[in-house]
């Protein structure tokens, strides 16, 4: 009888402790299906787009600057990472000083300081670094065009340098991520080659994140475990298992059946049947566009603005967006209204058939002469959502207004080479739109490489080669503006700009879905294509 | 048979280069570009330019392809454009799984394409031939891949009986045949199995019924031989086809299975020339293509020899 009321009492005594205890005793694995083909790379910097960054980038290694992913109420903006703080040089706004935060080790235990800064710079920039790996340039270099180099000041300080003022570097450096210099030199001294030892790196890489691998199958699996040594909030699961599933209808049956219990972009047929399994469906704003992009070529019918706007105006999204089982958002420009660079564009982006019409009519065309269009689309590929139900949808849409779209469809991989071709190269094959999505959360990506006349084929995506010296203007000042208040004003103008010219049809934004057993707890969808892997952990 | 098995081996070095060539040309011919499996599509032109230049895809195709056989003879096939791997690596692993999976689904095809052809042939006419035949038909017609989702729908979504992906429960199928791994197999292999069962049917159940027509059954019964007596000289007679056909379609298996590996996500062969042909990772297809159609002439090699060594009558010359 008292050994029985001791126990109660024991118990009774750990009940408050247990209520509060989700965050520090939270633990488990959590399985994720990933809609990858393959494990991305785990060689420092990831393949796979923004997947990669997302499962083998942010987890596993850390950056100088980072995207606060916290919140699911307001744009993901950037955070100190592995840098505390950093600032433009006044007498030269082409060096950067960053200052480095101390105590942070690799996993391998090595110490991260300036040394390691220099060392990765130089492993994308630098030909003539033993270590320079050519695989990685192609998913670095393109995402921070204007850096140039890293220089040592101290050990907790170093300067990068651009080779034009450019003040959206600290946001590029979010895509630059920190490998263990000690742990690639102990494979290189077992490897006949640098690219042996990167391969070597990448079935055994060493970066500060706050997970750590400890099982690679490749093409089939990535196990991680939690970091204790993490220099930050440390992760709540104890282990994070990544799946390749790459089909839908296979991602969604392995979560059905316990398989795993997280997947990404489950098909929008599938959400019904996933909803009434007791998963979770979460989805959230994402800094993405999924828009046709216009041809600006001289005999083409959308150099003119109010073909532009027209087309803007014909298209029902709300309708759209049921297609879909609610999963897009609507847009009114790149980037959503509230957002710092949305600025105050006049143009009203929304559906007014009658006002298309009349703009049409304005622009020359009527039921007698109705407007051609041609369309590259895909049938398929990354963030590209549905492709070919979405563009039908649009082309019974516009056949309402007078508009008649004929569509070029070709394969993911194509379309993609002929997005950096450009509209006038004959890979176009005459097409006026072409529709490849984007990731909307850094300003270049956004919108500089497409309105930047500099960034016309073969430099970079202005496909329709547009070209007007006042976007160039825009550009420049916003280059050129260090203060991040007086940046966002820059980007602001530029965005409304961009939305009053209607340079893109703006279709959709995706909104990321994801499924999830019910188990787990504790995620957090931020405005980002990111998301923070410490959070979750499953009961 | 020496010298048949030393020219059949010598046959195969012009089609492992036809293959080779041939594979090499298609992906030049098809739209999109390499490159894209190394630098995303939003890379700048100068870095597109330097890439392809670090990786040899600047170069003139014939010195491309030159290269490449120059490699492969040295028993290299490259490293794939997409992930740094080598070539040889992933693929060794892949050719693993995909044959544990063709082997089951064609001992399945074989057992139950054996068992309902023997039965067709024997009772032709009646109730069981019908049915039996009924199957074959529904065997060879039924897609794959949507015979997979309903498998996958019944056995794993509702009964939760099977797992729904994967090779085994560590990622890896293994080899290992404890009920953990042969789990994740059933699936699968039945899938796959439907085709072989379909063609083995049909074949063994035509080879039966005119075998069983022959003057020998009469004789055999004549001499008052019980019906499984005579049911062992048909299949041995029998045997030899039944083989042949097996024998092509683990080959077909090996190469054809690359919608139900993506369905089943079975990282097989399947599941990597499929992803190659969307990454456009040249090493990678023309390594896998390479080797699957190496072991298909291997296969018919051994399909030849044991048909020879089965049957006395076909002799090689």
């Amino acid at each position: 009888m008292r050994l029985r009321r001791f126990l109660l009492t024991a118990c009774l005594a750990a009940l408050p402790a247990l209520a509060t205890a989700p965050a520090a005793q939270a633990q488990g694995t959590i399985r994720i299906g990933m809609t990858a083909a393959d494990i991305p790379l785990t060689n420092g910097q990831p393949d796979q787009g923004f997947e990669g960054n997302r499962f083998t980038g942010i987890p596993l290694f850390d950056s100088l600057t980072m995207w606060d992913l916290s919140s699911a109420d307001r744009p993901s903006t950037v955070i100190p990472g592995l840098a505390t703080e950093w600032r433009v040089d006044p007498n030269d706004r082409t060096r950067w000083i960053f200052t480095l935060r101390r105590g942070v080790r690799f996993h391998d235990g090595s110490e991260f300081n300036a040394d390691a800064v220099v060392w990765n710079v130089r492993k994308v920039l630098d030909r003539e670094a033993p270590h320079f790996d050519p695989r990685q340039v192609g998913v670095t270099a393109t995402r921070m065009p204007t850096l140039r180099r890293a220089e040592k000041i101290d050990d907790y300080t170093v300067a990068l340098f651009t080779s034009e003022p450019d003040s959206l570097l600290p946001i590029n450096l979010t895509n630059l991520f920190m490998a263990s210099p000690a742990q690639w030199d102990r494979h290189r001294a077992a490897s006949p080659n640098a690219e042996a030892a990167w391969g070597a790196f990448a079935r055994e890489p060493s970066g500060t994140g706050p997970f750590r691998v400890t099982r690679f199958v490749p093409r089939e699996r990535l196990e991680m475990a939690r970091f204790d040594g993490y220099w930050g909030e440390k992760a709540r699961a104890e282990r994070i298992v990544l799946l390749p599933i790459p089909e839908a209808n296979a991602r969604t049956a392995a979560l059905l059946s316990n398989q795993v219990d997280w997947i990404e972009a489950p098909s929008p047929d599938a959400i019904p049947q996933l909803r009434s399994r007791g998963m979770t469906i979460t989805s959230n704003a994402q800094p993405h566009v999924w828009p046709w992009q216009p041809c600006f070529a001289e005999n083409s019918p959308l150099r003119d603005v109010r073909v532009r706007r027209a087309i803007n105006l014909a298209i029902d999204r709300e309708g759209l967006r049921t297609l879909l089982g609610g999963m897009m958002a609507v847009p009114v420009g790149t980037v959503p209204r509230g957002h710092p660079w949305f600025g105050n564009p006049s143009f009203n982006i929304r559906t007014d058939k009658a006002e298309a019409r009349r703009l049409l009519a304005e622009a020359g065309y009527t039921p007698q002469r109705p407007l051609t269009l041609r369309v590259q689309i895909s049938a398929s590929g990354s963030g590209q959502m549905q492709p070919l139900s979405m563009n039908e949808f649009l082309q019974q849409d516009l056949k309402e207004v007078g508009v008649n779209v004929e569509f070029d469809v070709i394969e993911w991989n194509a379309l993609f080479t002929n997005w950096r071709n450009g509209c006038q190269h004959a890979s176009a094959r005459g097409a006026h739109a072409t529709n490849v999505s984007f990731a909307a959360m850094d300003p270049f990506f956004a919108m500089v490489r497409f309105w930047d006349s500099k960034m016309a084929p073969p430099v970079s995506n202005n496909w329709g080669h547009f070209n007007d010296p006042r976007f160039d203007a825009m550009i420049a000042e916003a280059r050129n503006a260090f203060d991040p208040a007086e940046r966002d004003a820059a980007l602001a103008r530029l965005h409304a700009a961009g939305v009053d010219e209607a340079l893109f049809i703006w279709i959709a934004h995706d909104v990321a879905p994801r499924a999830m057993s019910p188990r787990i707890r504790g995620y957090v969808q931020p405005q980002s294509w990111f998301v923070d892997l410490r959070l979750p952990y499953i009961q | 048979m020496f010298f048949y098995l030393i020219r059949r081996i010598l046959y195969a070095i012009p089609i492992a280069l036809a293959v080779g060539f041939v594979c090499f040309m298609l992906v030049q011919i098809a739209p999109g570009d390499p490159i894209n499996a190394i630098v995303p599509a939003d890379a700048p032109g100068d870095v597109v330019e330097q890439v392809r230049r670090d990786y040899g895809l600047d170069k003139p195709l014939p010195v491309q392809f030159g290269i490449w056989l120059l490699k492969v003879v040295q028993g290299d096939l490259g490293r794939s454009l997409a992930t740094g791997r080598s070539v040889w690596s992933d693929l060794s692993s892949a050719i693993g799984n995909t044959l544990m999976l063709a082997l089951v689904a064609s001992a399945i095809g074989f057992i139950l394409g054996c068992t309902l052809g023997g039965l067709a042939g024997t009772f032709r006419g009646s109730f069981i031939d019908r049915a039996a035949v009924g199957i074959a038909v529904a065997g060879v017609s039924v897609p794959h891949y949507w015979l997979g989702m309903v498998l996958v729908i019944i056995f794993s979504v509702q009964l939760n009986w099977l797992p729904a992906m994967g090779a085994g429960p560590g990622g890896s199928a293994d080899w290992a045949w404890n009920w953990e791994h042969m789990q994740h197999l059933v699936l699968p292999a039945v899938t796959l199995a439907v085709i072989p069962m379909g063609i083995v049917t049909r074949t063994v159940r035509g080879i039966i019924a005119e075998i069983m027509n022959q003057e020998f059954v009469t004789a055999l019964r004549g001499k008052g031989l019980t019906r499984i007596g005579i049911f062992i000289h048909v299949v041995k007679n029998a045997a030899p086809n039944a083989l042949a056909v097996i024998g092509l379609q683990l080959g077909y298996l090996m190469g054809g299975s690359i919608l139900v590996e993506t369905v089943f996500s079975w990282p097989g062969t399947g599941l990597l020339l499929n992803n190659a042909i969307f990454q456009r990772d040249l090493p990678v297809l023309q390594g896998t293509i390479l080797v699957l159609a190496m072991f298909f002439v291997a296969l018919n090699l051994v399909v030849d020899l044991m048909q020879t060594a089965l049957d006395p009558r076909i002799k090689r010359a």
